[in-house]
């Protein structure tokens, strides 16, 4: 599951190339293709990315992102790029995947010629048409099984929830269907589907539509999970996403869709299972992800004026936690704190905990601290919304705890 | 380089498609069944959306952005006099000044589409005619399904399998549907639907390595038995859960749409799938999206203990059909000619119209739901007396070859120790495979397995190692 570099001169293959069923039936409009890629490795071996086998049977590829310091700009080429903000990003990973593969295609409420409820599936349906940018009626786990199905059948659709809280409607076909098909039907039937959407406590939303599903899919089997922070790796998770073959949920967040970044200009795609190294350092181990990463960013400020040096992660990827990563941060700073949105009770921050100190526990000079929002619905008013959810000074106090 | 598609059967001159290429647009054309057409709907819908003007009555256009010129004609009256209208989404709307509210049902139930009466005589010649081969290898997969059903019914009972589905009762829903289906047409199940998996060549082993889930069972061992799936036969696997494919199939539906293949999609379930909230959101979605879509309900009296009585009140589901904008028949379950012919017809007119169409076929669940319900214990053994033997799909439709001069006794008798034969050497073969290895548990749960897998499954190894009486023997790693 190394990054994919597009190489020069491929172009999509046909949808029903992936079922076999279908090829022979193809209309002659569809032209076959060829389709060539390079697969490049972080350690810089090369080799052309057509052998699945091959690819899956080496270790996971570290730091295929660039690790650079400041995190506005990540760009891996020499050229300036261009500036964006984090829902144009999606989009254009969208509409760039649309492009390259007919079989892609985007479904949910509002989505066609309204463009979408944050605006990120905008000028698509007048583009591809709106059979292929499909407006559904209110029905998440119908048309997320409608998405499982046409799946199934050889497309790479993308489901939108118009937030993540609607999605739990859809929980049984993600759960039941989604989760389990290949599984059930010995690897006969692949389901390559993202579901995405945004999610997290916004500005006075209320408590319904402030909701962390990351917490009550993850324990899903068959499912992946990524949660994007930046511009950058909204557009490269995208498009990882979209070509994976298994089914991906994408984690966005209400208040990061006005971000603004400067990304590359040539493709490029992230890895899924890879975390990312937002700032080195040497005290103590934050491992965070979406808007949380903020919060951590501006605590880090007043830490390093404080004489702290953390080093903060963003793991991105929620299953399965990048380990690797993780560990290696472990070792050397054998302090960790968590710092998440989710609930105290059962978060991706409890799952996070468990796994550290199963698999580090030797290395831990301390226990692990996890700063989570609490137990509660999402409040309305401001303040007590505000409180819910971990601060930059909550997080500067437990480093300072933690690096007593 | 994406290129751009329509949802609407209809010309859309509204639309300004970018890329001209791959414009896709789908021309009507009537579908061989007389059914009767919503007749203004179709040919009225969309002609031209600039109009604005108030005389022209502008009916629901699929595309939303420029339809709600239509809200300035909202207030607007037909000129000529007489009763008024009100121009609004979907068609004219007459007014009346009669408090009426509809009644919760017609007078008179849907009528039933059926050729064959219980004595397997023709009573219409309105069906389409098939051949002695056809008609005898419909017979013939109808008893497979029959023998099938009864020799792994008594597996399950034996102890020699853990559970099974059965489909009596049913086996002319199963077979003559699949055989009006072409291959291409994928098959989103419930679970008592084998007979068409049979049809399209999974073989009696097959099935028997399912139910043992062993080393050949093509699922791995991951289902339950009678819980199929078959990529090659474009059957999907089952799924315990109620009605959850009905989507899916309108998932595959939109795919083939996308595609521009000749081939629907067929999605069966049962009387008491329909109460769910997937079947009415597919439903919906098919008629919304114009999808190739045909929905089969099984109505079949049951749904474990529930009958139909308490499980809705409306005239079937047939009737829900319209209520959604989706053509819809009532069929008789136990005949299969009937049941062909309707399916031909479905399928003929969900793939020239791209429409959904829905198929209520009235039958009875001549088993029990499943081995672990003893069903004697909510109904009368008389009802499944009659149904079974009056009511027999198999015994009428052979009445009907031997009629035909296709069929004698000589061949039913030879057929029917053949098929017991094959059944049993199957199971016994299937019995003495070995299940499949620890290495299965890990595999398929993603297309490569992740580093956490790949450490749970050495714990397992390691564990089994450490003891191995706790473990089933011969485990093969």
């Amino acid at each position: 599951m190394a990054a994919i570099v597009q190489g020069i001169g491929s172009t999509a293959a046909p949808c029903a190339s992936s079922n076999k069923f279908l090829l022979s039936s193809l209309g002659s409009s569809l032209l076959e293709k060829k389709r060539n890629f390079f697969v490049v490795r972080s350690d810089g071996k090369c080799y052309t990315g057509l052998n699945q086998q091959q690819r899956r049977a080496q270790n996971v590829v570290t730091n295929a992102v660039a690790t650079k310091e400041e995190k506005a700009s990540a760009a891996v080429g020499s050229k300036p790029g261009h500036e964006l903000l984090l829902f144009e990003a999606l989009r254009e990973g969208l509409e760039e995947e649309m492009d390259r593969d007919p079989c892609v295609c985007v479904m949910g409420e509002d989505v066609g010629h309204y463009g979408g409820s944050y605006k990120v599936t905008k000028g698509l349906a007048e583009k591809y048409g709106d059979l292929r940018v499909l407006d559904t009626p209110i029905a998440e786990n119908s048309f997320t099984g409608m998405g499982i199905g046409a799946a199934m059948t050889g497309l790479r659709p993308i489901v939108e929830g118009m937030n993540m809280g609607f999605l739990l409607l859809a929980f049984n076909q993600i759960s039941n269907n989604c989760g389990m098909l290949h599984y059930t039907s010995g690897g006969q039937f692949k389901i390559p589907i993202v579901i995405r959407g945004p999610g997290g406590v916004g500005r006075q939303l209320g408590a319904e539509h402030s909701q962390r599903l990351e917490s009550y899919f993850q324990s899903i089997p068959g499912i992946q999970m990524v949660a994007c922070s930046t511009a950058y790796n909204a557009k490269g998770l995208m498009k990882a996403a979209i070509r994976s073959d298994n089914p991906v949920i994408l984690f966005e967040h209400v208040l990061l869709y006005n971000l603004k970044e400067r990304i590359p200009d040539e493709e490029y795609v992230l890895n899924l299972e890879e975390a990312e190294m937002v700032r080195p350092g040497e005290h103590v181990t934050i491992l965070t992800y979406s808007r949380m990463r903020y919060h951590v960013m501006q605590a880090a400020k007043t830490l390093v004026n404080n004489g702290y040096d953390p080093e903060v992660i963003d793991i991105r990827s929620l299953k399965p936690f990048d380990l690797y990563t993780i560990g290696n941060s472990v070792k050397k700073t054998h302090r960790v704190l968590i710092v998440e949105e989710c609930m105290r009770t059962g978060g991706i921050g409890a799952s996070l905990t468990a796994a550290i100190n199963e698999n580090f526990h030797d290395h831990l000079d301390a226990p692990i601290v996890c700063l989570s929002s609490q137990d509660v619905p999402t409040p309305y008013a401001g303040t007590l919304e505000e409180w819910t959810l971990v601060q930059p000074a909550q997080i500067v106090s437990a480093v300072e705890q933690l690096c007593l | 380089m994406g290129f751009y598609l329509s949802k609407s059967r209809t010309v859309m001159h509204n639309l300004k498609p970018k890329l001209g290429s791959l414009g896709v647009m789908f021309h009507q054309s009537s579908g061989i069944a007389s059914f009767s057409h919503h007749q203004e709907s179709q040919s009225g819908l969309i002609k031209n959306l600039g109009a604005g003007s108030c005389n022209r009555p502008t009916l629901f256009t699929i595309w939303r952005s420029e339809h709600f010129k239509a809200e300035k004609q909202l207030d607007c009256k037909q000129n000529s006099g007489g009763p008024q209208v009100l121009n609004f989404p979907g068609g004219n709307v007459k007014f009346t000044s009669e408090l009426d509210f509809l009644p919760e049902g017609l007078e008179e139930r849907v009528h039933c589409y059926r050729i064959l009466d219980e004595n397997g005589q023709l009573t219409s010649s309105n069906f389409v005619q098939i051949s002695d081969e056809l008609a005898v290898r419909m017979y013939t997969y109808m008893a497979m399904l029959q023998t099938m059903d009864t020799i792994f019914y008594e597996a399950q009972r034996q102890g020699r399998i853990s559970f099974y589905v059965t489909a009596i009762g049913e086996e002319a829903i199963n077979i003559a549907s699949a055989a009006a289906l072409q291959l291409d047409d994928p098959v989103f199940p419930q679970y008592r639907e084998s007979g068409v998996l049979l049809w399209r060549g999974f073989t009696l082993q097959e099935f028997a390595n399912q139910c043992f889930g062993n080393k050949n069972d093509n699922c791995k061992g991951r289902q339950m038995p009678a819980h199929y799936g078959s990529v090659k036969h474009n059957y999907f696997t089952v799924a315990s859960t109620v009605a959850t494919q009905v989507p899916h199939a309108v998932g595959a539906a939109y795919s083939l749409k996308m595609d521009r293949i000749n081939a629907c999609s067929i999605t069966y379930f049962g009387d008491g799938g329909t109460s769910t909230g997937d079947f009415h959101a597919a439903l919906n979605f098919a008629a919304v999206m114009e999808a190739p879509v045909i929905f089969f309900c099984r109505n079949n009296g049951w749904a474990i203990s529930t009958p139909v009585g308490d499980q809705f009140r409306s005239d079937g589901i047939v009737v829900r059909g319209q209520a959604y904008g989706v053509h819809s028949i009532r069929v008789d379950g136990n005949d299969a000619l009937a049941i062909y012919s309707a399916v031909r017809a479905a399928r003929q007119m969900a793939i020239t119209e791209q429409r959904p169409v829905l198929i209520e076929a009235l039958t009875y669940r001549g088993g029990h739901h499943t081995t672990s319900d003893d069903s004697t214990r909510y109904r009368s053994a008389e009802e499944i007396e009659w149904w079974r033997v009056a009511q027999c799909p198999v015994s009428r439709f052979r009445k009907w070859l031997e009629k035909e001069g296709w069929w004698n006794s000589d061949a039913e008798t030879e057929l029917r120790a053949s098929l017991r034969k094959q059944v049993l050497r199957a199971i016994q073969v299937a019995e003495q495979v070995e299940k499949p290895p620890v290495a299965d548990i890990f595999t398929d749960v993603y297309d490569a397995p992740p580093s956490n897998l790949h450490e749970q499954e050495t714990t397992l190894l390691e564990t089994i190692e450490k003891h191995p009486k706790e473990y089933p023997p011969n485990f093969s790693c």
